[in-house]
């Protein structure tokens, strides 16, 4: 019997890591523009990676589904009042730490663009045109009166936490 | 023999997740074998880019430097 001699693979032929997890679940459960911003760059490099990556939008971290123009959500005066001081949208979301009424914002953006780090905004629409699920929370939009309208393009069905973990099977969860 | 490339995108200046997402993006409009240059200044994107063609089996032909610029070469995988 012969021991056949294993070909070395061309270097062309670049290894796939074997039994490397294919879906990424990301629990955006922060509003903090930082912890945002974080996960719509894990999601993008997730999607660029060839995951089927999947952000799950619950709580403050459901801002980030909602318009930018929308200035009030809510059914009743307790949701508005809270949209009023709690702006949806993206753009709108405040650093966690050193906001300083957003002066320490406008200087993180600024820092941003100069060293042409695309911002929350651009990574969003990126991680949507890689193939990002952007998903909401059910009980998070019950909750604060938030309807389809109030959102922004391209987002999935609200589902609850019972849809998420069966997702998050053998997925790369980060919980942010 | 040199391969015919297909398609080269100027990354410079930009950094993470940028280069990865924007060549990923543009190895999925090359047809499979075809070859694309990339250019990126981000000091990360050596590692990223190593990393990037070991998860999704997109053959990374080349990899060099050259006055602070990073040049890739990456094949599209065979379907």
């Amino acid at each position: 019997m012969s021991v056949a001699t294993l070909e070395k693979p061309a270097v062309e032929e670049a290894t796939v890591e074997p039994k490397a997890a294919e879906r990424v679940v990301i629990i955006s459960c922060s509003g903090d523009l930082e912890k945002v911003w974080a996960a719509y760059i894990i999601a993008t490099t997730g999607a660029a990676m060839g995951k089927d990556v999947m952000i799950f939008h619950t709580f403050w971290g459901f801002m980030p589904l909602v318009r930018d123009e929308v200035a009030t959500f809510g059914q009743n005066w307790m949701q508005k009042m809270l949209s009023r001081m709690n702006r949806g949208g993206i753009s709108h979301l405040k650093l966690g730490k050193l906001n300083f009424g957003g002066a320490g914002k406008a200087m993180m953006m600024h820092l941003a663009k100069e060293h042409r780090d695309a911002s929350p905004r651009e990574l969003q629409d990126m991680a949507r045109d890689l193939g990002v699920r952007l998903v909401p929370c059910q009980m998070s939009m019950d909750l604060m009166g938030i309807t389809r309208d109030d959102l922004i393009e391209g987002v999935e069905e609200p589902v609850g936490a019972a849809s998420m973990l069966a997702e998050a099977q053998g997925a790369i969860t980060l919980f942010i | 023999m040199e391969a015919t490339i297909t398609a080269r995108l100027d990354l410079k200046g930009l950094s993470c997740p940028l280069p990865i997402a924007k060549t990923a993006r543009a190895v999925r409009d090359l047809e499979p074998g075809q070859l694309i240059e990339v250019l990126a200044t981000d000091p990360g994107s050596v590692a990223d880019f190593n990393a990037w063609a070991r998860s999704t089996g997109n053959p990374l032909l080349e990899s060099s430097q050259e006055g602070g610029v990073f040049r890739f070469l990456i094949k599209r995988k065979e379907a």
